[in-house]
């Protein structure tokens, strides 16, 4: 009797594949979003964009679409690139960013024409006031990404934007000089620096609650010398000179991109320098790559002869520069006196740019530009009248951010030593 | 998937107990002057005087007469140091007389007023602090105390003006409500971290905006706006559903501060009695080897953030039901949601830590608006000394320097040191 062999199983080797439908299902969600509010709930009538000003060498004509049908144009397009997110999530590969990043124009744009059902939309006016919301969120956040590369976690933004705020609006009313007044912002930021260096990396005192004291503590000194020594004597010490709008003659006829862009103040110019510069030193030159390895791994780091202590005392300052420069915009740039509490919590959103943007600069100002045009709706709307209760269409940005930190940015990963004291052994 | 624990913010909380350790053979008396001079009671004791002292400076360098006095300084030094000593003695004596006894009032009963505004002050600071507290146990890092405070505040308001309950049933009813949707907005934040890995401080602060203008909106809808009224404002709380008064109508003290003594008890007893805690401080201190314990971190996340915003729920139904029964704004917060983060870290994350921090920040309030009546001190300078106490609490060697103390354990590896580094 012969037993029948048993051919061995195949080993079959899979090839692994990792299906992330996080994407399609955020990009799903919008989708279904704009199908109710764009079409479903589709108003009529025609939305205007206003494209150009008065004051506008070129002057374009306002672009007008019938609302309803322009809604079902936008809502077809983000169910494309819905089904085409679906489509490269199963065969296991990503959505382009890119991708990702023109559903959102598309999903804005589509947003705007539905609300502005009858009345007209100021672009010009929208992208400037966006641009000028977003000054200080973009410096923070820069001084955040800035501190956490290096491995400490600067929840001292908020902080470090008041003082800056503060001391340039009093060293420009002293000095009647705007570009001193900047110099004093970028002191007085480094200054908050220096207390969270020094409690964090010589004390070892943990630096979140560094960060949190350190941002009471501002609030509560600038407060108390606005109260008791700036009001009794606004005209000496809070009527700072405001910086001039300065107009780059060529670039600024651009139309619609052009008069918020490149009539700004130096402040805003100096940003846009900023943003690239921070990015190539991050990560094209040797103090950043030093940086970047006392950030992940300081023992490595120092090992290989980078003074970690020093390293990080000397960058944190600078993030610390960078933020009070920012907090001199709100003061010299936009309002033009020093208020109380004037950041009203834009700390607390550059930090939270800072995490969405993955701590890139380029992605936190991207992410700063997103909050910034979240608290610049508000006006707009005002303008243009809403057609829902105007808090939903305020609350919506912010929605819109937590299910886009949910779905499309998810699991980040901060430096790996962010946070973390290095103590030598 | 991995679980990426980000290192930022969510390794807060300082876990190792500040316990010195007991050398043998060493004296009763010795230990015990060494545990005065070196012991985290020592410290804090003096973090308070530096910080009290570093708003004296504040106070009379902006003192006009001080100013005046010093004008002539070297031709009568006596008279500057004596407008120096009036402005701060003033200054803290209101601070004192307004949060503790008040010796101009006749009687104790009367005296004693502004201890039991002290407790009022302290009972919303408690439950929040407790709420970020547990959080901060955990390795997560709740800012969203105001989000939370003010959902909280809208649903036990809702229950409060709108049902019809009986006496007691009422109140319990509305206190649930509160902590029920406090919880689920915090656990909100918790379940997007543990199914998506959202970070907590991003949705938290996302979540706060999302509330303050929920509650905007419903402020301006007949589901809360008090009827025949254009405020947004909420009609009166119905007196079956408000706090009791604990000492009668003359004191604003109510049951809320109770409530917050429950909470801390049952923190307490959470975190280091039951098996969740065990599994909360676990996480805390490193979420990989929970993991490989056998924890189940995701859960770990969604539950605690649901406690940490049900305690914080608390403090927003205090506030409502509390502190203001008249009906109440969009501004029913009051800050709290962010003091609540200082008052968590003075307390160390711990509950009677946090109870007493809340205490003492409560007296802070209280004090910090007499002090501005009667010396005409902006209260802000209580942001500052509140702010250096916890400063300095959480920098011991730094106190010690200044205070030339010895360092606890010389020669032999410090805990202290490794507890502050965690």
């Amino acid at each position: 009797m012969t037993v029948a062999a048993v051919p061995a199983p195949e080993a079959v080797l899979e090839r692994e594949a990792v299906r992330s439908w996080k994407v399609p299902i955020a990009l799903g969600i919008f989708t279904a979003v704009a199908l109710i509010l764009f079409v479903l709930l589709g108003r009529d009538g025609e939305s205007t964009f206003r494209l150009s000003t008065e004051t506008d060498a070129f002057r374009l004509p306002d672009l007008t679409i019938p609302t309803r049908p322009g809604g079902i144009l936008v809502t077809v397009l983000l169910a494309a690139i819905t089904a085409f997110s679906v489509l490269r999530a199963r065969s296991a590969q990503r959505t382009p960013l890119w991708l990702v990043a023109l559903f959102g124009v598309l999903f804005v744009l589509g947003f705007l024409t539905w609300a502005s059902a009858g009345a007209a939309v100021p672009m010009s006016g929208l992208l400037a006031g966006t641009l000028g919301l977003s000054v200080p969120l973009i410096f923070g956040a820069l001084g955040g990404v800035i501190g956490e590369r290096v491995g400490v976690v600067n929840v001292a933004i908020e902080g470090q934007l008041l003082a800056g705020a503060f001391a340039s609006a009093v060293v420009a009313s002293i000095t009647q000089q705007p570009l001193v007044g900047l110099l004093g912002a970028m002191v007085a930021g480094v200054l908050v620096s220096f207390v969270l260096a020094a409690f964090s990396i010589k004390y070892i005192v943990d630096q979140v609650i560094v960060g949190v004291v350190l941002n009471v503590l501002v609030t509560g000194l600038t407060s108390f010398f606005f109260s008791i020594v700036l009001t009794p004597n606004a005209a000496l010490l809070n009527s700072p000179p405001k910086f001039e709008r300065i107009r780059i003659p060529f670039l600024a006829d651009i139309p619609v991109l052009g008069p918020a862009l490149f009539r700004q103040t130096i402040i805003v110019y100096v940003m846009y320098l900023a943003v690239p510069l921070v990015w190539y030193c991050l990560f094209k030159t040797r103090w950043g790559l030093r940086l970047r390895a006392v950030g992940e791994h300081p023992q490595a780091a120092d090992t290989v002869g980078i003074n970690v202590a020093r390293t990080r005392f000397w960058n944190v300052s600078l993030a610390g520069a960078i933020a009070g420069f920012g907090g001199a915009y709100l003061t010299l740039g936009a309002v033009g006196a020093f208020n109380k509490e004037m950041t009203a919590g834009a700390g607390f959103i550059a930090l939270a740019a800072v995490i969405f943007g993955r701590w890139d600069p380029i992605r936190a100002t991207l992410a700063a530009l997103l909050f910034g045009f979240a608290q610049n709706l508000q006006n707009v709307l005002s303008i243009i009248g809403a057609p829902v209760p105007s808090e939903f269409m305020l609350m919506l940005p912010y929605v819109v951010t937590i299910v886009a930190v949910a779905g499309l940015v998810g699991q980040v990963r901060a430096p790996a030593a962010s946070g973390k004291p290095y103590i030598k052994s | 998937m991995t679980d990426q624990q980000l290192p930022s913010p969510t390794d807060a909380a300082p876990i190792v107990p500040d316990v010195p350790e007991k050398e043998p053979g060493e004296s009763r008396w010795h230990l015990f002057v060494r545990e005065l001079t070196t012991g985290s009671v020592a410290i804090s004791i003096l973090a308070v005087v530096l910080a009290l002292l570093a708003g004296g400076v504040l106070i009379a360098v902006t003192n006009e007469e001080v100013q005046a006095a010093a004008g002539y300084f070297f031709s009568r030094p006596t008279d500057t140091l004596r407008a120096i000593w009036d402005s701060v003695a003033g200054a803290y004596s209101a601070l004192f007389q307004g949060s503790v006894y008040n010796f101009r009032r006749p009687g104790f009963a009367a005296g004693i007023r502004p201890l039991t505004e002290t407790l009022t002050f302290a009972t919303p600071l408690i439950a929040a602090g407790l709420g970020v507290a547990l959080a901060f146990r955990v390795g997560m890092f709740n800012i969203g105390g105001r989000g939370q405070m003010l959902v909280a505040a809208a649903a036990a308001g809702w229950v409060g003006f709108s049902l019809d309950l009986p006496w007691g049933i009422h109140l319990l009813v509305a206190v649930a409500a509160g902590i029920v949707v406090g919880g689920l907005w915090g656990g909100l934040a918790g379940l997007l971290k543990a199914r998506t890995g959202a970070h907590e401080v991003i949705t938290t602060i996302m979540l706060n905006y999302v509330a303050f203008y929920l509650l905007a909106f419903l402020l301006r809808t007949p589901v809360l706006q008090a009827p025949g009224s254009n405020n947004p404002k909420t009609p009166p709380m119905k007196e079956t559903a408000v706090f009791p008064d604990l000492f009668g109508p003359g004191y604003n003290l109510h049951a809320g501060f109770l409530f917050a003594i429950a909470a801390t008890v049952l923190v307490w007893w959470l975190l280091n009695r039951s098996s969740l805690g065990f599994q909360f401080r676990a996480v805390g201190e490193n979420p990989h080897a929970a993991r490989v314990a056998g924890i189940n971190v995701k859960n770990v996340y969604v539950w605690a953030m649901l406690i940490s915003g049900g305690l914080v729920g608390l403090a927003g139904t205090a506030q409502a039901l509390g502190t203001i029964k008249t009906g109440f704004g969009s501004g029913i917060d009051a800050g709290i949601g962010f003091d609540a983060i200082t008052v968590a870290l003075l307390g160390r994350s711990r509950p009677w830590g946090v109870f007493a921090a809340g205490i003492l920040f409560g007296a802070f309030k209280a004090g910090g608006f007499s002090m501005q009546a009667a010396e005409g001190i902006p209260v802000d300078i209580v942001l500052v000394v509140q702010s250096l106490i916890v400063l300095f609490i959480a920098a011991p060697p730094l106190v010690r320097s200044i205070f030339r103390l010895p360092t606890p354990g010389v020669g032999r590896p410090s805990r202290r040191r490794e507890a502050v580094a965690k």
